[in-house]
């Protein structure tokens, strides 16, 4: 459980963040670059304090603006997964995970088997012996994360932690990633500004503006009402998720979801994601004959005038998946759109985006 | 350009080397073994190696610290430790040996409360590895903080984070990432010291067994004994070149690999 209300000036640049992540649960905290998301890891992680507040760890104060508490980084039960990694380049892989457990004292031969153990967790009981130089940027990457977890961290900041990988060990690695996740006893805070990761690892998703939190709530809340232009832009998506086939007698590639055939233009094979942004969904009474590729009917839920002005309305349908389409003013006006109403959704297989 | 370049680097190098092949080119190396063992030279060989080892001993104590505090740390004053630091390199090391005279000197600031201790320091050999030292801190000050400042803050970040104090933190990150700028810092630090004259003879004078290092050597013997300055010369350069080449191409990955390697429990 993380409790935090934090200000801290940096410049010209203010942070005001408050937030309450649920004990063992993952909280997706996105945001642009120059929002404040590193700022508020470093805040957490005690590299740098806050000029007023309170963060507080499954009941344990890291930081009491008012009563006077601020904990040093080395005190703190926090793992820290940076950006770029950062690992030791002159120590093994084995030595990095090592070199917490080496701090605090810890006898060799217990060291030697966390260590194995944490390595084994990750996949990378065969390269201990390896400086980080010779690994890939995604054993580098499993080397920060075992080295963060063998301590048994109460809160786990991991920053973009995909983003410095290439699109196949992404893919690769995002599903281990969740599973570890899931299995982690601490709370976890994942920062990311790609959409398919929010939507992958978040049934939190917290969104920072310009210093300040914005939105802050579950997944489909932030993709049914986001409260900003910049969360609609980042969240208000349709995601899917499924298995990608090739159609042999056309050529067509599929998306196999649990509840259809989602056509789409190209892509390799395989468990993926994609996003249909709801600027590409086109809503009609009749069911469309043109080129769309993908239909579907359902009812209208609910009609949100989307910020800041609302010349655009997103409309939630209970097609099979659910979908939410973006459209203007105009067009409900002209279609007399209102919930409980028949329609049907319809996008190109082009204006698919299939995500890593 | 490519063709100034390469021109100006000939003749620099050329500059540099000609000196020193003169220098060589006036004793064979039968004659140079044949005198490493008169008195002059061996005692002046013998006293440049231990003062100098001492010297070097000295400034890697006192200034492995003091450039870990430069490089990490701001305070009042800072700027002014930093060209009192630099000062000896720039200054004619004769205005040194008069000042360290002044200091320590028998009615000297420092002194005059040591003699009434009992401790006399001009004159002595002790008086010579002080000489050397304060020639000498500012080679090994200068590239070890700038070995310390060049380690990576998100290292020492992910170090904090791994719950590491900030001692743990500089054994096994800063020392062995700045290691190899330190070990360059000996290497120049130590050939100042061998290379010390100027304090040397103001502070501690010419005695020859107990302050008569082989530069003073060299110089005696220029106005005497033109064949022992060309042996004591040719040995100081011989012993220079090897230092600095040594030291320099000392590989880091030695250091590394001891990193690595297991420690015993505690």
């Amino acid at each position: 459980m993380l409790s935090v209300q934090v200000d801290k000036q940096l410049g010209a640049f203010r942070l005001e963040a408050a937030m309450e992540v649920g004990d063992r649960s993952v909280m997706v905290l996105v945001g642009e670059s120059g929002s404040g998301k590193t700022t508020l890891l470093r805040l957490l992680a005690g590299l740098t304090h806050p000029d007023h507040g309170r963060i507080e760890v499954d009941g344990v104060r890291w930081f009491d603006g008012g009563a006077g508490v601020s904990m040093p980084a080395m005190e703190r039960a926090v793992g820290y997964v940076a950006q770029d990694y950062a690992l030791f380049p002159h120590l093994s892989a084995a030595e990095n995970v090592a070199f917490g457990l080496r701090a605090q004292g810890m006898a060799t031969s217990t060291i030697h088997s966390l260590v194995a153990v944490a390595l084994d967790r990750l996949g990378i009981g065969t390269l201990a012996p390896r400086r980080p130089l010779e690994l890939s940027g995604g054993q580098q990457q499993r080397v920060a994360i075992a080295r963060a977890i063998v301590l048994e961290p109460r809160l786990l900041l991991l920053d973009e932690p995909l983003s410095a990988l290439d699109v196949q060990t992404r893919r690769a690695i995002r599903a281990e990633l969740r599973r570890l996740l899931a299995e982690l006893p601490c709370t976890t805070l994942y920062v990311t500004h790609s959409p398919a990761e929010a939507l992958a690892f978040g049934e939190r998703i917290t969104v920072l503006e310009g210093g300040r939190i914005t939105q802050s709530g579950t997944r489909e809340d932030l993709m049914r009402h986001p409260r900003s232009s910049y969360v609609a832009e980042f969240l208000g998506v349709n995601l899917f998720r499924g298995t990608l086939s090739i159609d042999v007698v056309d050529v067509r590639a599929q998306i196999a979801l649990p509840q259809g055939v989602l056509t789409i233009t190209d892509g390799s094979q395989g468990e993926i994601s994609a996003v249909v942004h709801p600027r590409e969904i086109t809503l009609a009474l009749e069911r469309p004959a043109g080129t769309a590729r993908n239909v579907f009917a359902g009812t209208i839920e609910e009609l949100v005038p989307e910020p800041p002005s609302g010349e655009l309305v997103r409309v939630s349908l209970k097609t099979n998946p659910p979908l939410i389409a973006e459209v203007t003013r105009q067009a409900v006006d002209d279609l007399g759109l209102k919930p409980g109403m028949q329609v049907f959704a319809s996008f190109k297989a082009a204006g698919i985006i299939v995500a890593q | 350009m490519q063709a100034f370049v390469l021109a100006a680097a000939v003749v620099l190098v050329a500059f540099l080397a000609l000196p020193f092949v003169a220098l060589l080119l006036r004793v064979s190396p039968m004659q140079l073994v044949a005198r490493l063992g008169e008195r002059v030279v061996l005692d002046a060989l013998l006293l440049s190696l231990v003062t100098s080892a001492a010297a070097t001993a000295t400034v890697v104590v006192l200034g492995i610290p003091v450039a870990y505090l430069l490089a990490t740390r701001d305070f009042f004053g800072k700027r002014v430790v930093e060209v009192l630091i630099d000062l000896p390199m720039v200054l004619p090391p004769t205005v040194a040996g008069f000042a360290l005279l002044m200091a320590f000197g028998r009615s000297g600031l420092a002194g005059r409360s040591l003699s009434a201790l009992g401790v006399t320091i001009p004159f002595t050999t002790a008086a010579v590895v002080i000489a050397q030292v304060f020639m000498a801190v500012p080679f090994l000050v200068g590239p070890a903080r700038a070995g310390f400042a060049g380690v990576d803050r998100r290292l020492l970040d992910a170090a904090a984070t791994l719950r590491a104090s900030e001692s743990f933190t500089f054994f096994r990150v800063m020392l062995p990432l700045a290691i190899p700028s330190i070990i360059a810092g000996i290497a120049m630090s130590c050939a100042r010291a061998l290379g010390e004259f100027g304090a040397t003879i103001t502070f501690a004078g010419n005695l020859p067994g107990t302050t008569q290092t082989m530069p003073l050597a060299v110089y005696i013997a220029l106005q005497s004994d033109l064949d022992t300055a060309v042996v004591l010369s040719v040995l100081l350069l011989i012993m220079s070149f090897g230092l600095l080449l040594g030291l320099r191409s000392a590989p880091a990955g030695w250091f590394w690999n001891r990193a690595n390697a297991q420690r015993p429990g505690r």
